[in-house]
């Protein structure tokens, strides 16, 4: 349960509210994770918060973390810089299905921040291009300036074989790309429902149309994999903080087959 | 080359649609090409049409005097545009433009209308239809109001929202 002192490789900035953070272990021990997993960033004097590894499962040297200020720990996170320290310990939870994905066409719904969870498993599934067939990522972000990753998400749509539509809520007049949310692209979005396999990671609203428009478009409940979030402490299944009805978002997700939650993610959080 | 009312078939606002009722409807379209750039109405002016889009993009626009036309929503193959002809005062509310070439199924409202009128079950498949897809642009746009990527949305904290 101990967090182990890690230093400040570099610092990213994304976009206005986000930034990533590239971290390297002080003991120099290789660290490995599986794509969906996140690791507890404890910041010395001000608190600790679980925060997705959005990196390459490749790379065993560093790791990346992508945050969003929103408050107390994320703001103090935004003033690292490199030589910085702080404490890590994970990776923790359960991971994205891509095993389950292969031979299948898979279809990455993100929105928002909800992109850095899926970053993993995207840089893997390229890795591993022959084992899937189709593959199409959905992203929405609030404004163009919010939209992460810009250089990736040039990169992989300048590869033919994987299809990325954007989409924002608000365009600006230099804009050229979609306007409008998420969910609607998964009409049009080209993938076989019936041998395929979604996964969501975004606001929990996002989810739900998400979820509507996959069923909509034939893909049952148990194809569709959703990332979830819970204020947490322990992260490792002690606590009870991040109990979610029966299950545990640190121990038994944050990745969830829809079918685990969907009566859950109707019910509002006390 | 493929028949209006098969196109109009392969849309699914007209899936499991009674065949006397796609003759109707047959009766009231005819298909058309949009250049880019090209305004496929204005707001202000008369609303007649229903265009379902069947190739291209369109974005709506709301003019605002500080910053001139706003693209609120661009939408795609498959989308319907345009209900104003459906309600009083019978006006656009909004530009639409076509961004890129654009080939489009367009429906003449009074046609429609008058075809309903007739024939009251026709009128309520095709409402029911409507409304469902009206609902959906519903939602997303109440999606968009609530700025779910906004700060203070933790995945788990806004969920009231139908
Ligand atoms: C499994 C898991 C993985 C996560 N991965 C990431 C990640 O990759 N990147 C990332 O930036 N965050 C991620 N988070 C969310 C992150 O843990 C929280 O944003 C963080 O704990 C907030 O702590 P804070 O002290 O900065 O904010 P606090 O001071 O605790 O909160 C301040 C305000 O922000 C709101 N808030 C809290 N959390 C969030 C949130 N997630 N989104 C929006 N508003 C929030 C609160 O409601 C409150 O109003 C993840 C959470 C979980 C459970
Ligand atoms: S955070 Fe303690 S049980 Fe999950």
């Amino acid at each position: 349960m101990r967090p182990e002192p890690w230093r400040v490789k570099r610092v990213h900035k994304d976009t206005r509210d986000t930034f990533s953070l590239e971290l390297e272990p002080e003991n120099g021990d290789p660290f490995s994770f599986l794509p969906g997993q996140f690791n507890m960033l404890y910041l010395f004097g001000t608190g600790e918060v679980p925060i997705s590894i959005s990196g390459d499962p490749g790379q065993t040297d560093a790791i990346l973390h992508t945050v969003r200020r929103v408050g107390v720990v994320t703001d103090a996170m935004g003033q690292l810089r490199k030589g910085h320290s702080l404490g890590l310990r994970g990776p923790y939870g359960e991971p994205w299905p891509l095993d389950q994905a292969e031979n299948k066409d898979i279809v990455i719904v993100a929105g928002g921040i909800g992109l850095a969870p899926l970053r993993p498993a995207l840089l893997s599934i390229v890795a591993n291009r022959d084992k899937y067939q189709n593959i199409v990522l959905l992203y929405g972000a609030r404004t163009p300036d919010d939209i992460l990753y810009r250089k990736d998400l040039e990169k992989l749509s300048a590869q033919l074989d994987i299809q990325v539509f954007v989409t924002v809520d608000r365009g600006t007049a230099n804009w050229r790309g979609s306007i409008g949310v998420v969910p609607n692209m998964i009409r049009r979005a080209p993938f076989d429902a019936q041998n395929a396999v979604a996964m969501i990671c975004g606001p929990e609203i996002m989810i739900h149309y998400a979820t509507k428009e996959l069923h909509r478009r034939g893909l049952p409940d148990e194809k569709i994999f959703v990332s979830m979030e819970r204020n947490m402490k322990c992260g490792i299944g002690l606590c009870g903080h991040c109990q979610f009805g029966p299950y545990f978002v640190c121990r038994d997700g944050p990745v969830f087959p829809y079918s685990r939650v969907e009566k859950l993610l109707q019910v509002r959080e006390a | 080359m493929r028949q209006l009312r098969d196109l109009l078939l392969t849309h699914p606002i007209f899936h499991d649609f009674p065949e006397k009722y796609i003759e109707a409807i047959n009766e009231c379209a005819w298909e058309q090409e949009f250049l880019a750039d090209q305004y496929l109405f204005w707001t202000g002016q008369e609303a007649k049409f229903l265009y379902i889009i069947r190739d291209g993009t369109v974005s709506l626009q709301a003019y605002t005097p500080e910053k001139g036309p706003v693209a609120i929503e661009k939408l795609g193959n498959g989308d319907i545009i345009g209900w104003s002809w459906l309600f009083p005062p019978y006006k656009w509310h909004l530009d639409a433009k076509a961004e890129s070439p654009c080939h489009a199924l367009v429906l003449d409202g009074r046609c429609i209308l008058g075809k309903c009128a007739d024939d009251h079950e026709l009128g309520y498949e095709l409402m029911k239809r409507f409304n469902c897809i009206m609902l959906d642009r519903l939602a997303a746009t109440r999606m968009r109001l609530i700025d779910v990527y906004a700060k203070g949305h933790l995945t788990g904290s806004n969920y009231d929202f139908i």
